[in-house]
């Protein structure tokens, strides 16, 4: 009965997201908002405009950035 | 937060003084940021109509800078002190880090700077390689919505400074795609003059170590690279304490980059104003221009007309010449 899910490492850590899951869910998951936010799938940026195309596969990693404090 | 993706190379900001190009003394008026509840350019010289650290101020790839202040937000205790910073100091600009969001953090380091109507400049601090420092650079404009980019690459962690081979490629790669490169680089005339032929639209050279505070270590060098740089000179790092941000504009920088200096201060509201304040005094002091250093005295009293004041009895001073 579980949905199938696809795991990747978000952020440094393994995550389990539906399989399936467009860059776009998995920012929703992971962050509040939108605004100000970037990706990087497996070391490449992944533009706002393709985030709804994009599917990671299993074992991609996805770091999504926001600004922090900094020099 | 605007894209400004026209990209100029040629941003000659307003260098201060060189090549004999006297002050105006006519400085328009700023037209009062009605926003500058602490500006501690108010306080400036009533005739002038306004603060000469912000007014013919610095141009950057065509963008006019309202102030020759860069608050660095690295550091900084809270968002509250932050803003404070900010409001007290007027800064041109401030910049940020990129890092792994943190879905439970309330507020954001680009509130505040929205806020106060100030530009943010993304940095690539972190990275170690030129390819980093790109992939870097392109989130932050994602991110941001800017083409302005504070290019960093280091060479470890222990000393923090650039790694100049790394730096010249990143900056490289990216002028070529559009951005409007400020490049984190050593004191080093070369390597500036390296970075202004790539295409950078500024050259920010550290005074010191990042974080170290111990001011301007090679000021020969800062004075070498402001002499020869046809771009604006942003010092960037080293930054301790007010005067050393004056010492950085009585050598003719156009800016001065400043972070932990203000957010490690026990008071960073309080050192933000006084580093704002050192800035315009070293842009003025500069201008005015400075006597030379000599190695003997001068007196600034003339000697002719020094009364005689022996008493009569006394046997005539040494050297008076007396028959």
């Amino acid at each position: 009965m579980s949905v199938p899910a696809t795991e990747l490492v978000v952020n440094g850590e393994i995550r389990l997201v539906p399989s399936g899951a467009t860059v776009s869910d998995v920012v929703a998951l992971t962050a509040l908002v939108h605004d100000g936010v970037a990706v990087a799938l497996n070391g490449e940026v992944v533009p706002r405009s393709a985030w709804v195309a994009v599917r990671p596969s299993r074992g991609d990693r996805i770091e999504i950035l926001v600004a922090a404090p900094g020099g | 937060m605007t894209a400004d993706l026209d990209h100029a190379t040629t941003g000659t900001g307003g260098r201060p003084a060189t090549g004999g190009d006297p002050p105006t003394g006519s400085h328009p008026a700023t037209g009062g940021d009605p926003a500058t509840g602490g500006d501690p350019a108010t306080g400036g010289d009533p005739a002038t109509g306004g603060d000469p650290a912000t007014v013919d101020g610095l141009t950057i790839a065509g963008v006019r800078l309202a102030s020759r202040l860069f608050l660095g937000s690295g550091g900084i205790a809270s968002l509250e002190a932050l803003d404070s910073a900010i409001a007290a100091s007027r800064p041109a600009l401030v910049t940020v880090a990129l890092r792994r969001v943190d879905p439970g953090a309330r507020g954001s380091v680009l509130d505040v700077v929205a806020r106060h109507g100030v530009r943010v400049l993304p940095n690539t601090a972190g990275c170690f390689t030129a390819r980093d420092a790109v992939t870097t650079a392109r989130l932050g404009r994602e991110a941001l919505g800017t083409n302005w980019v504070k290019l960093e690459v280091i060479g470890d962690e222990d000393t923090l400074l650039p790694d100049a081979v790394e730096l010249l490629a990143a900056a490289e790669t990216l002028v070529e795609d559009g951005f409007v490169v400020l490049p984190y680089t050593n004191d080093d005339p070369v390597l500036a003059r390296r970075l202004e032929q790539a295409g950078c639209a500024a050259v920010m050279p550290l005074g010191a170590p990042i974080g170290t505070g111990l001011g301007i270590a090679n000021p020969h060098n800062i004075s070498m690279i402001v002499e020869s740089s046809g771009i604006p000179v942003v010092l960037d790092a080293g930054i301790g304490t007010a005067s050393d941000a004056a010492v950085a504009m009585e050598l003719g920088c156009d800016a001065v980059l400043v972070a932990s200096a203000i957010t490690r201060a026990r008071d960073p509201e309080r050192m933000a104003r006084a580093i704002a304040l050192a800035i315009e005094a070293g842009l003025e002091a500069r201008r005015a221009g400075r006597i030379p250093r000599r190695y003997r005295a001068e007196a600034s009293s003339p000697f002719s007309g020094v009364a005689d004041l022996r008493s009569t009895h006394q046997a005539p001073a040494r050297g008076a010449g007396t028959p």
